[in-house]
């Protein structure tokens, strides 16, 4: 808004400041039913991706066998293993292998006994020209995979309804526990659906992230909504509706919700690289690394344009809030019409001043509503008075001691 | 200095470098200085093994699952490897992980589910294929023999040894699956049995049999025939209280035996070795009180009968792992095995078996996960080099952001390695914990937690200036706002690691531990370090006056310099008026033309 460079004695605000007071406020609310289409279709890509073509299952959930032995690779190197391990005198052992960087080579076989195992391992060392015991191997029983799969779809399920409960409990409303989990089911069936679509092989460390990625969205969330919450106290007494304030509460926290994310997600992405370049893209660090990644995007995002709108959206439903909204529609009509008899006069009645500070509709195009006032926007904004009513007050006074 | 409110920054650093005192004390106390590191960084063996209650399914006893994992710690240990560790995980698994060993070896002996037994040989067969090779125990007559015993026993004396006790001589055992006999396969017999065979009992009665009976087992016509259309590597249901048909562990003769007599759980202890004057290898064994007993009256039983009757069977899993014979009755506990064809290797083995053979539970080999030194360096190095560049990542970033401020997230960094340091290495010592890959990766993930909580505290504090507050003040009231939400942010992120941890598998299990703990830690930090670090570092000149530099520059902050000294220009007013007298007056200046912000402060003015 202009009126703010205008000024000079005032030192150029940051955007983060512009954010912070209002200056420059993004409307989320505005555009919700596009965030709320852009989140269902990635949703529905998601469930057609797992439906269609399905969870690439690692051998920790299918069961099977994988060795690793050190071998200079080379062109023929897959082959010779292939021929190798098909001589081994094992039947049915559908053997792949590839190379893992350029001195690993790795055999992934079907699950198989002790004795199998022996045979396999010996035929690898051989080729490897190493002793067996430098071959590493996993096996994997068959029913160990249908175990881990209970045990982790039991622990999300357990995950789900604590975290449900815990949110109720500190925020004291269900909305809020509801929205988040929503928000939470999205970035779940988001990260899932990548790995179906892209063909990402699911292990237990997937498991892993998918279950820490939950515990991010959700730190997002409550950073988000610890805002939503001072910004609404008292939302009936304020000159907004409950989306206003949310949508002002979401600009405040913007930077903090960026920065967060960001720094989490800097160690994410060291862990990836180190699982890639060092560890050629096998194993528990390449595999936390990208599933988080993902995860942590998407949690970022949904906490700020999934679970605020729909909060808001509940909210809004309620007809506390419907009474609320009507009153300061009323409010405004009547505002506008004195507003624009005097639009000549210099003098604006201090009443009104509120209402020029953050035009108060009910609709969601409120920001778009240009309401002539020649004030500085924030002698009087809401979140200015509303914040100066704060507990700290009361610190203050303890200091005074 | 002189401080308006009572918070004593000074006094929580001191409290932190005590406890960091402690457990660095703690750990010289302990004697050690590193954490253990898991077997997928050094390399060595795991082996998940998942126990099958012995009635298929439900739940598996405790005791028993102890009972198992103490076995197979004497098994493991006996190969004489050092640091094996056994532990039971979750309510069905036990979790064997040997640093170092990477070989076939230790994964046959300790996933073998081995079921011990003594049980009276009825008959002897020698099996076809291996003729030639006559072991000494299958006399010429043990062909005839067994048919001679079987031809004989039409008495009813089966009948009380059938659980259902029915009357019939085809012992029918209600919870028998019909199934097991239909899936024995039946060989080319020379003629058709006359009758189809009925189901064997694959659990034990309830009654319990005395010796007597359990001696005086006589094998029914049906017996017979399965006896001699068995062939070695058939399935024969193992029940303790029913005949049994296997074959020696080199598959040169079956034996029928009768129900079991002594449990393998009886034998409390058996010993290899050449006793002084004589030239061969025995094996010493001893009984629990109640082995002892049976085995006294079993052997006087026994010795008194003609070969091969006068043999025990001691049954390993289904096979025979040795059948001596008795001559005469053995009292008081102790026993020897001896024979022409024992020998040093099959003496230690079999001694070996008796003493840590017989397992409680059934037990199957879920996964085994070796990991070759090499490899575990190459994930280690893996480890470091993502925590170094994470770290790197972090700072360069606050380095950018926060300027100065920097210093605090370095820090509390420094100080969060520290403690997780301690309190791994005395995890290590004190229950086991074993820091491995994913371990690692918690680790590094904890960093974005710790500095998470930086930045929820660094932007209230921000906010609060913005808001037209004195930076000094804000340090006090961005805590208190920021406060709730680190604690429940981290909160949440306990709540995650403690359902992982409880998910009870192998490396979901490290991660939630390290990221459980690195999130306790940083609960524990922000409070006992970085708030009071902030506090003290908003005392000096260079962040408590905004520098440029500092993370604070209220240019950057967009408020005017005298409202973010606002408040301590006021509290210098009354200790030194001489230094903030200009800045007072250039305040009072400000205000009225400041805009928001800067008019909160007048309004504090007017409060106070």
């Amino acid at each position: 808004m202009s009126d703010t460079m205008t000024r000079t004695d005032k030192p150029s605000p940051s955007f983060s400041h512009r954010l912070y007071t209002g200056d420059f406020e993004f409307d989320f609310m505005k555009h919700r039913r596009a965030w709320y289409t852009f989140s269902a279709v990635l949703i529905l890509i998601s469930l057609l991706a797992v439906g269609l073509r399905g969870l690439n299952l690692g051998i920790e959930f299918v069961g099977g066998s994988v060795f690793q032995a050190p071998a200079q690779v080379q062109s023929d190197t897959i082959d010779r293993f292939t021929a190798a391990v098909d001589d081994a005198g094992v039947s049915e052992l559908d053997a792949q292998v590839n190379s893992v960087g350029s001195d690993t080579v790795r055999v992934q076989t079907r699950s198989l006994t002790n004795e199998e195992v022996t045979e396999v391992r010996a035929a690898i060392a051989d080729e490897a020209g190493v002793s067996q015991d430098d071959v590493a191997y996993s096996l994997i029983g068959p029913s160990w995979g249908e175990q881990l799969t209970k045990q982790a779809l039991g622990a999300l399920v357990v995950f789900l309804v604590l975290v449900g409960l815990l949110i109720w409990i500190y925020f004291r409303e269900w909305k809020m526990s509801v929205s988040a989990l929503i928000a939470l089911a999205h970035d779940l069936i988001v990260t899932v659906g990548l790995y179906a679509l892209v063909g990402f092989s699911v292990m237990p460390s997937t498991v892993i992230a998918v279950l820490t990625i939950l515990g991010y969205s959700l730190y997002d969330t409550v950073v988000v909504f610890d805002m939503v919450r001072e910004k609404t106290r008292d939302i009936k007494s304020q000159q907004r509706t409950y989306t206003q304030a949310a949508n002002a509460a979401i600009n405040q926290v913007l930077v903090r919700s960026i920065n967060t994310t960001i720094i989490a997600v800097l160690p994410v992405i060291a862990i990836l690289v180190a699982g890639v370049v060092v560890l050629g893209g096998d194993g528990p660090l390449a595999d936390l690394g990208l599933a988080m990644l993902i995860g942590m995007v998407s949690g970022a995002y949904s906490s700020i344009f999934l679970a605020t709108p729909l909060l808001a959206h509940l909210r809004e439903r309620e007809p506390e809030m419907r009474r609320h909204r009507a009153a300061l529609e009323k409010n405004r009509t009547r505002a506008r019409a004195r507003v624009s008899a005097a639009v000549t006069d210099a003098e604006v009645s201090p009443a009104s001043m509120p209402l020029a500070a953050t035009p108060a509709s009910g609709t969601l195009e409120f920001a778009e509503e240009e309401v002539p006032v020649p004030v500085v926007d924030d002698v009087l904004d809401p979140d200015e008075t509303q914040s100066r009513n704060q507990p700290r007050k009361s610190s203050r006074s303890n200091r005074k001691k | 200095m002189a401080t308006t409110n009572d918070y004593k920054p000074g006094r929580m650093l001191l409290a932190f470098a005590a406890i960091v005192c402690l457990l660095y004390a703690l750990m010289a106390v302990v004697g050690s200085w590193t954490p253990r590191l898991g077997l997928d960084l050094r390399g060595g063996t795991t082996i998940t093994l998942t126990a099958a209650a012995s009635d298929g399914g439900g739940d598996v006893p405790r005791e028993n699952l102890e009972m198992a994992r103490t076995i197979i710690q004497k098994r493991v240990d006996s190969l004489g490897v050092g640091e094996a560790s056994v532990t039971i995980q979750g309510d069905n698994q036990i979790e064997v992980a040997v640093p170092n060993v990477n070989s076939d070896e230790l994964v046959e002996l300790v996933g073998s589910t081995a079921q011990l037994s003594f049980r009276p040989v009825i008959a002897v067969q020698q099996v076809e294929s291996s003729t030639a090779s006559a072991s000494p125990s299958a006399s010429s007559s043990s062909s005839a023999s067994s048919d001679e015993t079987a031809s004989s026993g039409e008495t009813s004396s089966s009948e009380t040894s059938a659980p259902s006790s029915s009357a019939t001589s085809s012992s029918e055992a209600t919870s028998a699956p019909a199934s097991t006999a239909e899936r024995r396969p039946v060989p080319a017999l020379p003629t058709e049995p006359p009758t189809p065979y009925s189901p064997r009992p694959t659990t034990p009665g309830t009654e319990e049999q005395t010796l007597d009976e359990k001696l005086g087992y006589t094998p029914t016509e049906q017996d017979a025939e399965e006896f001699y259309a068995f062939q070695c590597g058939d399935d024969f249901p193992d029940v303790s209280d029913q005949p049994l048909i296997a074959c020696s562990q080199d598959g040169t003769a079956k034996y029928f035996l009768g129900p079991v007599i002594i449990d393998g759980d009886q034998v409390t202890d058996a010993t290899a070795g050449v006793p002084q004057g004589q030239l061969t290898w025995v094996v010493s064994l001893s009984f629990d009180d109640e082995g002892s007993q049976t085995f006294a009256d079993a052997t006087e039983a026994l010795s008194a009968n003609q070969s091969p009757q006068n043999q025990f069977a001691i049954v390993l899993d289904g096979e025979v792992v040795s059948a001596p014979s008795v001559s005469e009755q053995i009292t008081g506990g102790q026993a020897q095995i001896s024979g022409g064809s024992i020998t040093e290797d099959s003496a230690r083995s079999l001694a070996s078996t008796l003493r840590y053979g017989a397992l409680p539970i059934e037990l199957e080999t879920s996964s085994v996960d070796t990991v070759s030194p090499t490899l575990g360096g190459n994930q280690m190095t893996a480890g470091i080099i993502a925590g170094i560049i994470g770290l790197s990542l972090v700072v360069a970033y606050s380095l950018i952001y926060y300027r100065g401020l920097t210093v605090v997230v370095v820090g509390s960094l420094v100080a969060a390695a520290i403690v997780t340091y301690a309190v791994m290495v005395l995890l290590g010592s004190a229950v086991g914990f074993a820091l491995n890959l994913p371990g690692i990766a918690g680790a590094i993930v904890a960093i974005g937690v710790t500095a998470d909580s930086f930045i929820v505290y660094f932007e209230r504090i921000r906010d609060e200036i913005r808001d037209g507050h004195s930076l000094r003040h804000s340090i006090e009231s961005g805590w208190h706002k920021a406060r709730n939400t680190i604690l429940m942010a981290d909160g949440v992120q306990l709540l995650a690691a403690v359902v992982l941890y409880a998910l009870a598998f192998g490396s979901v299990k490290g991660f939630a531990f390290t990221l459980g703990i690195t999130t306790a830690i940083d609960l524990f930090l922000v409070v006992f370090f970085s708030h009071p670090m902030m506090t003290i570092l908003g005392r000096t000149r260079f962040f408590g006056e905004g520098h440029k530099w500092s993370g604070f520059d209220p240019e950057h902050l967009g408020v005017s310099r005298a409202s973010m000294l606002g408040r301590r220009a006021s509290s210098r007013r009354r200790t030194r008026p001489d230094t903030t007298g200009g800045a007072s007056a250039r305040r009072s200046g400000t205000t009225t033309t400041a805009g928001g912000p800067t008019d909160n402060t007048t309004k504090e003015a007017a409060d106070e």
